[in-house]
C-alpha cells in the first residue's frame, strides 16, 4: 500500500505541475523594455539582414533577443503591431504597398517618403540603404528565347497559356498578380504556391511546372541557372530599398546610429555577394555570415 | 551529424524550445484528462459526448489548429501558447479513452473488496482504481508524448516551433543536413521520453511484473 | 468562414473545393493501399511466426515519431516537387498503426481456432489466411482506421511543398491572413476524415464475421 501511495502522490505532483504551465508560461513575460526583439521574414536574406542587426546592436551593448523566421509579412507584420517583435529588415516598396495598398509611387525616394507617412505611430523606419532588392517575374533562358521575352510586356500574350509560381501571398497582392492583371492585363494559366523565392521556386522553373515565377533579384540563383529577369516598366514592383523597420520607443539615438550606420554600407552588390555566400556548398549559418560582414565592414 | 557539431549551440537552444514546447502539453493534458476519463468511465452519457468529440478534434490538421488558436485566445502571434494549445487538445484527446479504458477494465471485485473496507470514493480512487489503471494510461500516454514530440514541429510555419525551425530554414536553403539534424533530434527526444515513461510505468506498478 | 465556405466562385474551377477535396481524397486512399499492401503482409507474418515481434513494435514506435514534414521535406529536396514526395511522408506514417494491428490481432486469435485449423490438416498458408487473418481483421480494421483518420488530417502538410488537396486552402489562408479560407479548409479536411471513417466502417461491417463483432454492436438483424 505505501508503494501505492508514494506512486498516486507521484502522479498528484506530475498532474499539479500540469495544470500550472498551461496558465503561466504561455503568457511570456513581455520582454524588458531595453531588450530589442528582432525578427526576421521566412527567407535566407531576410534572416541575414536580421542577423547583421542583431549582432551589430549586441555589440554596442543593446540587449537583443531573436525570434528569426516568422513568416511573410502578412504574418509578422502583426507582429510587429503587437509588440511580438520590435524591429525587422523591411523592403520599402512592398511595405509600403502593405499598408496602403493603393500607393502609386515607384521611385526609391517618393517610395521612401510616402512610406514614412503611410506608417502608423508607433513605428518608424530608420535611414533607407542603397541595396535593392525586388520582387521580379523571371524565366528560365529557354523560355525566353521560345517566346522571346525581355520584359513583362512581351509575355502579355502568352499569360494565358503559362503556370506560374510564387509564394501563396503573391496571389493576393498589389505588387503580385493582381498587380500584373491591372497594369499589363497578363492571366496566368495558372498560379502555383511554391515557397518565398526558394529552392523549390528555381526547381519548379528549372522542370518547367511553372514556366514564369516570382524571384528576389538578389537571388544568387538567378545568376547560378542564368534565368532571365524580366524588365517590368510599367512599374508593378515599386523601389525596395532595404531598411530597418523598428518599434518607435525601441529606437533610441544609439540603435538608431548603429542601423543607419550598417545601411550606409550595405548596396545592391553587397546583398548579391552575401546571398551567394549563404547559397554556398557549406551552408553557413547567416549568423555566422553576418559577424564576417560586420567585421569586414568595420562596424 | 556534422550540422549538429558545428552548430551545437545553435542545436541545444532549439531543444530546449522543442522540449519545453511538447513536455508542458502532455503534462496538461494528462492532467485534464484524468478528471474526464473518469468522467466517461462512469457515465454512458459522457462517453456519448466525449469519444466523438475526442475523434473529431483529432481528425483538425494541427497546422490549422496552431494557427487559428492566437485568433480564438486573443494572444500575440508569437507566443507559445499557440502552439500549447493544439498539442494540450490532442493530448486530451487521445487520452480521455485511454484513462477511461483503463479505469473501466479496474475488475470489479477488486473496487466491491475496497469498498467494504471502507474506502471513501476519493480515497479509493487515488489508492486502488488509479494505480491499477496505470499500466494501460501509461502506454496511453507514452503515444500521446511521442506525437507530441512530432507534432511541435509544425508551429515552426508560424515562428515557433523547436526543432521544426531547422526543417523551414532548411527547406528555404536547399540544406539537407540541417533537415536530417532536425529529424534526428525529434526521433531522440521521442525514443528518449518514451522509454523514460516505460521506466517510470514499470516503477509505479511493480506488481503488474511480479506475477512473471 | 461561412462566407468562404459557401461563396459559389470557390466551388469551381481547378483550385475550387472540389478537386482539392478529390486530390485530399486520392493522397488518402492510395497512401493507404500502399501501406496496407507492406504493412499487413509484414504484421501477419511477425504475428503468425512469434518472431521479430520486438522488432515490430520498436520499429512501429520509431516510426511514429518520425515528423511528417521533414521527412516530406527531405524527399522534396532530393527528389524534386510532386506528389511522390507526399505520398513517401503519408506512407511512413500509416505503416505503423497498420502493421501494429495486423500483428496484435493475428497474435491475439484464440490458439485453440489455429490448432484446430491445423489438426483439421490446413497448411501454414492457410492457416494464415483463413483462420488467422479473418480472426484478426477487427483489430486490422482497428489500426487500419486509426491509419486513416490520421493520413486524412496529415495530408494538408502537402499543400507545403506546392502539391495539392484541402491543405492548399489552410496553407494559402495562413500566406494570405485570410481566416474564412483557413476554417474552411480545416472543417474541410474534419469533415473529410469523418467520411472516410464511415466509409471503411461499413466495409468493417461487410467484410468481417459477424461472429467477432464486439457484443453489443453487432446482433441480429
Amino acid at each position: 500500500m505505501k508503494r501505492i501511495a508514494t506512486a498516486v502522490a507521484a502522479v498528484m505532483l506530475l498532474s499539479a505541475c500540469g495544470g500550472d504551465p498551461l496558465a503561466g508560461s504561455g503568457n511570456n513575460e513581455p520582454a524588458p523594455t531595453d531588450t530589442i526583439v528582432v525578427g526576421s521574414a521566412n527567407f535566407p536574406e531576410s534572416r541575414l539582414l536580421a542577423e547583421i542587426y542583431a549582432e551589430a546592436l549586441s555589440a554596442k551593448g543593446v540587449k537583443v533577443s531573436k525570434k528569426l523566421n516568422i513568416g511573410n509579412r502578412e504574418l509578422y507584420y502583426k507582429g510587429v503591431q503587437d509588440g511580438s517583435i520590435d524591429l525587422i529588415p523591411e523592403y520599402t516598396g512592398v511595405l509600403l504597398k502593405h499598408i496602403n495598398k493603393d500607393a502609386t509611387e515607384v521611385g526609391s525616394d517618393e517610395v521612401y517618403a510616402a512610406l514614412k507617412k503611410a506608417l502608423p505611430q508607433n513605428l518608424v523606419v530608420l535611414d533607407k540603404s542603397a541595396a535593392e532588392d525586388k520582387d521580379a517575374v523571371v524565366v528560365t533562358k529557354q523560355i525566353a528565347a521560345q517566346y522571346s521575352l525581355k520584359s513583362l510586356d512581351d509575355l502579355v500574350p502568352y499569360c494565358k497559356d503559362l503556370a506560374f509560381g510564387g509564394p501563396p501571398e503573391f496571389q493576393n497582392r498589389p505588387d503580385g498578380l493582381s498587380g500584373l492583371k491591372a497594369k499589363y492585363n497578363c492571366e496566368f494559366k495558372e498560379f502555383k504556391s511554391l515557397d518565398v523565392g526558394g529552392p523549390v521556386t528555381v526547381a519548379g522553373l528549372k522542370d518547367n511546372t511553372v514556366q514564369a515565377a516570382n524571384l528576389f533579384t538578389t537571388d544568387y540563383a538567378i545568376k547560378a541557372n542564368e534565368f532571365v529577369v524580366l524588365e517590368d516598366p510599367k512599374n508593378v514592383f515599386a523601389a525596395q530599398n532595404v531598411l530597418p523597420l523598428i518599434n518607435e520607443k525601441k529606437a533610441s539615438q544609439q540603435v538608431r546610429d548603429t542601423l543607419n550606420a550598417i545601411s550606409r554600407k550595405i548596396d545592391t552588390k553587397t546583398l548579391l555577394d552575401l546571398n551567394q555566400k549563404l547559397a554556398g556548398p557549406d551552408k553557413p549559418e547567416p549568423e555566422k555570415v553576418a559577424k564576417e560582414w560586420l567585421a569586414g565592414a568595420g562596424i | 551529424m556534422t550540422w549538429i557539431l558545428e552548430n551545437w549551440e545553435r542545436f541545444w537552444e532549439v531543444t530546449a524550445v522543442h522540449l519545453r514546447l511538447s513536455i508542458v502539453p502532455v503534462l496538461a493534458g494528462f492532467a485534464l484528462s484524468i478528471p474526464l476519463g473518469w468522467f466517461a468511465s462512469r457515465s454512458a452519457k459522457a462517453r456519448a459526448v466525449l469519444f466523438p468529440l475526442a475523434n473529431v478534434l483529432f481528425t483538425i490538421p494541427s497546422i490549422a489548429l496552431i494557427v487559428i488558436t492566437p485568433i480564438l485566445i486573443g494572444v500575440k502571434i508569437l507566443d507559445e501558447i499557440n502552439v500549447i494549445v493544439p498539442l494540450v487538445i490532442y493530448t486530451v484527446a487521445l487520452m480521455v479513452r485511454s484513462v477511461s479504458d483503463a479505469l473501466a477494465a479496474v475488475p470489479g471485485n477488486v473496487i466491491a473488496a475496497a469498498n467494504a473496507m471502507g474506502y471513501r470514493p476519493l480515497r479509493r480512487f487515488l489508492t486502488v482504481d488509479f494505480p491499477l489503471a496505470l499500466p494501460v494510461t501509461i502506454a496511453g500516454l507514452r503515444v500521446a508524448t511521442v506525437s507530441n514530440i512530432s507534432m511541435v514541429s509544425v508551429g515552426a510555419l508560424v515562428g515557433l516551433g523547436g526543432y521544426g525551425q531547422l526543417f523551414t530554414e532548411g527547406y528555404q536553403t536547399d540544406h539537407t543536413e540541417k533537415v536530417l539534424a532536425g529529424l534526428i533530434g525529434t526521433v531522440v527526444l521521442a525514443v528518449l521520453a518514451d522509454g523514460l515513461l516505460l521506466l517510470i510505468g514499470r516503477l509505479l506498478t511493480p506488481w503488474a511484473r511480479a506475477g512473471r | 468562414m461561412g462566407a468562404w465556405l459557401f461563396d459559389p466562385a470557390h466551388w469551381s474551377g481547378p483550385t475550387g473545393i472540389p478537386v482539392r477535396l478529390l486530390e485530399h481524397l486520392g493522397y488518402t486512399l492510395l497512401t493507404l493501399l500502399i501501406a496496407a499492401v507492406i504493412a499487413i503482409p509484414l504484421g501477419a507474418f511477425v504475428g503468425h511466426t512469434g518472431r521479430g515481434g520486438f522488432a515490430i513494435v520498436g520499429l512501429s514506435n520509431a516510426l511514429r515519431a518520425l515528423p511528417t514534414t521533414a521527412v516530406l521535406i527531405l524527399v522534396v529536396l532530393w527528389a524534386g516537387l510532386g506528389d511522390f514526395p507526399v505520398y513517401v511522408a503519408l506512407v511512413l506514417l500509416a505503416v505503423p498503426p497498420i502493421m501494429a494491428g495486423t500483428y496484435a490481432g493475428v497474435r491475439a486469435v484464440d490458439p485453440m481456432a489455429v490448432d484446430a485449423a491445423r489438426g483439421v490438416g490446413m497448411r501454414e498458408s492457410g492457416v494464415l489466411l483463413n483462420v488467422e487473418i479473418p480472426n484478426a481483421l477487427p483489430l486490422i480494421y482497428g489500426g487500419f482506421r486509426g491509419a486513416a483518420l490520421q493520413v486524412v488530417a496529415t495530408a494538408t502538410i502537402a499543400a507545403y511543398t506546392g502539391a495539392g488537396g484541402l491543405g492548399r486552402f489552410v496553407f494559402d489562408g495562413l500566406a494570405l491572413q485570410e481566416f474564412g479560407q483557413m476554417l474552411a479548409g480545416a472543417v474541410l479536411v474534419a469533415l473529410l476524415a469523418v467520411l472516410v471513417d464511415l466509409g471503411f466502417a461499413g466495409l468493417q461491417r461487410l467484410t468481417v464475421s459477424p461472429g467477432l463483432r464486439p457484443a453489443g454492436t453487432g446482433g441480429k438483424r
